[in-house]
């Protein structure tokens, strides 16, 4: 079976994480119920003349997709595969509003063009001129799962030699107004926020962009190999325990092989059940969080896979995500469990290679 | 007309999103495509479009874009001459 070497990466989040060392620098928020990316200089990267008309989602993935790509010595990757829940919401919000304001008429292109939810991955290979297989994945919070998974069958079927994938997601003023009014958002008086042990609903929401260049042989920037995804639409609690369980058995593993399970808390009390069952399964390995740092966006899983591959390749788990006390002399197979709303429930095992 | 300019040039910066121009660095006669201030096709939508929401002109034959969008100046003659607002 040809193995999936995850060869670069980059990240953009609520946290520096576009560059220096692997989460040094944390910026911690327990008043904000929403935290924005925190945004890298794109002139570097991006002619000016095509950053005017570019939302900032758009922005993000092409600088992520860059700096992974320069880290995997990749000029051109034989396909590009992207994962949103909302897409260029930017733009889709502009034009929409346009719509309304004008009365249907003075509608302009640009925000029209831009605003359909694979303008990341067409703006990306637009500016990299590759030709090959690009396709984006909406599927809720599996949008990122089922882009990886996407990658990992053309990459094991030698459909691609190296392939380029990211999860992506921008918020809006409008969507998050949208947000608050169902209570999918903290309400302001349930401050300070907490991700563990929460006693409010809903989530403190996000964006950002986490990009991965995804090949078939190892190279000396190789962080893990990519054993297997797995992702559910939706699970009762009491199925929880038996999904992880049938996944871990599918790939000959038991729950004490795992050296490490990356868990997505995000807060919602109405939902930390799934992830309390997760955790008292693997009450005796080191747990780790991490949407205390990037909040919650639908491909905030994203985020989750690029802490869990910075582990395996630095043998460290960073206090700021640690969740219990429990350390490992080394890191070998660290296991990713992520669902939102009780729904998009996602495995993904990655192991050191 | 001088101020008819200068509106034109705020509005072209806001609608394209000119991002580190201001109204002083575009010249009266500097060509808006091209060389000068370098806009695309997709830029003469958007002021296609500018023309209409903003001076009521509706241009029929986009033909005639060539020659109107050559400049700022050329622009602000045709609005001048043309518009219903």
């Amino acid at each position: 079976m040809v193995k999936t070497y995850i060869n670069g990466v980059g990240s953009i989040s609520a946290q520096k994480t576009f560059e220096g060392d692997f989460l040094e620098e944390i910026i911690s928020n327990e008043s904000e119920n929403v935290i924005y990316a925190v945004q890298p200089s794109y002139k570097e990267v991006i002619p000016p003349a095509s950053i005017r008309r570019m939302s900032k989602g758009v922005k993000m993935g092409i600088f992520t997709s860059n700096k992974a790509l320069k880290e995997a010595c990749i000029e051109v990757p034989d396909a590009i595969i992207t994962g949103t829940g909302m897409g260029c919401v930017e733009d889709s919000d502009k034009f929409l509003k346009a719509i309304l304001d004008n009365k249907e008429q003075f509608l302009t292109p640009t925000s029209f063009i831009q605003s359909t939810h694979n303008t990341v991955g067409a703006q990306i290979a637009l500016g990299l001129q590759c030709k090959g297989y690009n396709f984006t994945y909406v599927n809720g919070a599996v949008s990122f799962e089922s882009a990886l998974l996407d990658a990992k069958l053309q990459l094991e079927t030698s459909e691609a030699n190296a392939i380029l994938v990211g999860g992506i997601d921008e918020t809006t003023q409008h969507t998050l107004d949208l947000y608050r009014l169902v209570n999918f958002i903290k309400n302001e008086k349930d401050q300070p926020f907490s991700v563990l042990n929460s006693n409010s609903k809903g989530v403190v929401f996000s964006e950002g962009s986490n990009f991965f260049v995804l090949e078939n042989q190892q190279k000396t920037s190789s962080y893990a190999t990519l054993e297997a995804i797995n992702f559910f639409n939706e699970l009762k609690i009491s199925e929880v325990g038996e999904f992880i369980c049938s996944f871990l058995d599918s790939n000959g593993i038991k729950i004490e092989t795992i050296d490490a399970i990356v868990l997505g808390n995000n807060g919602d009390t109405q939902f930390d059940d799934y992830y309390t069952i997760a955790s008292t399964l693997f009450s005796k390995t080191p747990q780790v969080y991490y949407k205390h740092l990037s909040g919650e966006y639908n491909t905030a899983s994203s985020f989750g896979f690029w802490v869990a591959s910075k582990i395996l390749k630095n043998q460290l788990i960073p206090s700021a995500v640690k969740m219990n006390d429990l350390t490992k002399d080394n890191y070998t197979y660290v296991l990713l469990y992520n669902q939102y709303r009780g729904k998009d429930h996602s495995l993904i095992l990655i192991k050191k290679c | 007309m001088e101020s008819l300019k200068v509106e034109l040039k705020a509005k072209i910066i806001e609608v394209l999103n000119l991002e580190d121009i201001s109204v002083e660095d575009i010249n009266d006669n500097d060509p808006l495509f091209g060389e000068g201030l370098g806009l695309d096709s997709i830029d003469a939508l958007e002021l296609i479009v500018l023309l209409d929401k903003n001076y009521g002109i509706k241009l029929t034959d986009p033909k005639d874009g060539k020659a109107i969008f050559q400049s700022v100046e050329t622009m602000a003659a045709f609005i001048a001459a043309n518009r219903k607002k």
